[in-house]
């Protein structure tokens, strides 16, 4: 399933520099489970890596009490892997200079 | 050190949460974790404020390491199992400090908090408090700890390794990729440096890997184990990781940790600079 209505995804850009820095980042969702685990719910408890176009580790960050992570990359290829408690999630993007890569990831 | 008496397992951690004799401690990169949540009864040390020398680029002084043992609570005798995200990286930074001043019984939670979280294990929010001690370090101990002059004299002639993400070893980013692109050196590396990035040491739970692929992650790469070894990264943190990994789980002696890193070798005058893979 799905969340309907959700939008990308990312901390606030406030004060960052679009044209200096390559922003990749997003929200973490959970698809529903049962009623302890809603449809949508921000994944709190995660853990994003993110792995270059060779398949080598980068960076990793963990979410933010909103689920939302961010990274500062580089132009190119990328893979986002997601973790969480009994889910594990990747995503191939492309990521430019210019205009941040804003993803919203359901596991 | 070796593996058994340097890391610890979740199991291992959660049997001893009230053991008067174990001080957990939690360090991480995201200084807002802890807050969030922890392992019960672990204290916390923010990299920023209580590792960093704050008026100038240096470790704390023996004085400040002791002022901030005593007040968590933990004696010379205590043992401490500090833990972090992202692959133990910041706890291994704290871990080195441990050693850096001489404490014997410091060890890992193997993991850390990530595979700790997969796991869910439980966190709280709640924070212990533990009667301050008079904790007495000793002196620096330079053998694990380079300085820069002794990087540029090792050019060639020992290990060195640039434990960085290859995208900052050839100079296309300069910091790792979640922080912002800044800084004032330049990009580039240590002529003659292996790039050997510090997270090949880790699962992808967090977990250190087998003794024998860690030893082949460096072997495989062109480390002669037998030579002096120094490993660098940019502010000294990822380094402190892959000096854990070769000093304390692979027992290679003459390991030290160029905490100056790229930060400093890349804003000196006149030094030799390589870039590309």
């Amino acid at each position: 399933m799905k969340t309907c209505g959700a939008r990308p995804g990312g901390p606030s850009l406030d004060g960052i520099d679009l044209t200096k820095q390559t922003v990749i980042q997003g929200l973490i969702l959970r698809d529903g489970i049962d009623d302890s685990v809603p449809n949508g719910a921000a994944v709190a408890n995660g853990h994003v890596r993110l792995l270059d176009s060779s398949g080598e580790f980068t960076a990793e960050v963990p979410t933010n009490n909103e689920g939302q992570f961010r990274f500062f990359a580089a132009p190119g290829s990328w893979t986002l892997v997601v973790q969480a408690p009994g889910a594990r999630a990747e995503k191939k993007i492309v990521a430019s200079q210019g205009k941040a890569t804003d993803l919203v990831i359901h596991i | 050190m070796s593996r058994e008496t340097s890391l610890v397992s979740a199991d291992w951690v959660a049997e001893n949460i009230n053991n008067p004799q174990v001080v957990i401690v939690e360090v991480d990169e995201d200084t807002t974790l802890y807050a969030q949540g922890h392992i019960e009864n672990a204290a916390t040390f923010n990299w920023r404020e209580d590792l960093q020398h704050g008026l100038r680029r240096d470790v704390i002084s023996k004085e400040g390491f002791e002022a901030l043992l005593s007040k968590t609570g933990i004696a010379n005798d205590t043992t401490v199992v500090l833990y972090g995200g992202n692959n133990n990286w910041f706890a291994t930074y704290a871990y080195w400090y441990f050693k850096l001043y001489g404490h014997q019984d410091v060890r890992l939670l193997d993991g850390g908090r990530k595979r700790w979280e997969l796991d869910a294990r439980p966190l709280v929010t709640t924070s212990p408090s533990r009667t301050a001690t008079r904790y007495v370090a000793k002196d620096q101990d330079h053998s694990l700890r380079a300085f820069r002059d002794e990087v540029i004299a090792a050019i060639g002639v020992k290990n060195i390794v640039d434990v960085r993400s290859p995208a900052e070893f050839s100079g296309e980013l300069a910091a790792p990729a979640h922080l912002p692109q800044e800084g004032g050196q330049v990009k580039g590396h240590v002529p003659s440096a292996k790039n050997i990035p510090w997270s090949k040491a880790a699962n992808e739970d967090g977990t250190f890997k087998s003794q024998d692929e860690l030893k082949d992650i460096y072997t495989s790469a062109g480390v002669d184990l037998a030579k002096d070894t120094i490993a660098y990264c940019r502010i000294g943190e990822r380094s402190a990781f892959s000096w854990f990994v070769l000093h304390e789980l692979l027992e290679v002696t003459n390991v030290k940790n160029y905490d100056g890193s790229w930060t400093e070798y890349g804003s000196l005058v006149g030094v030799p600079v390589e870039i590309g893979a």
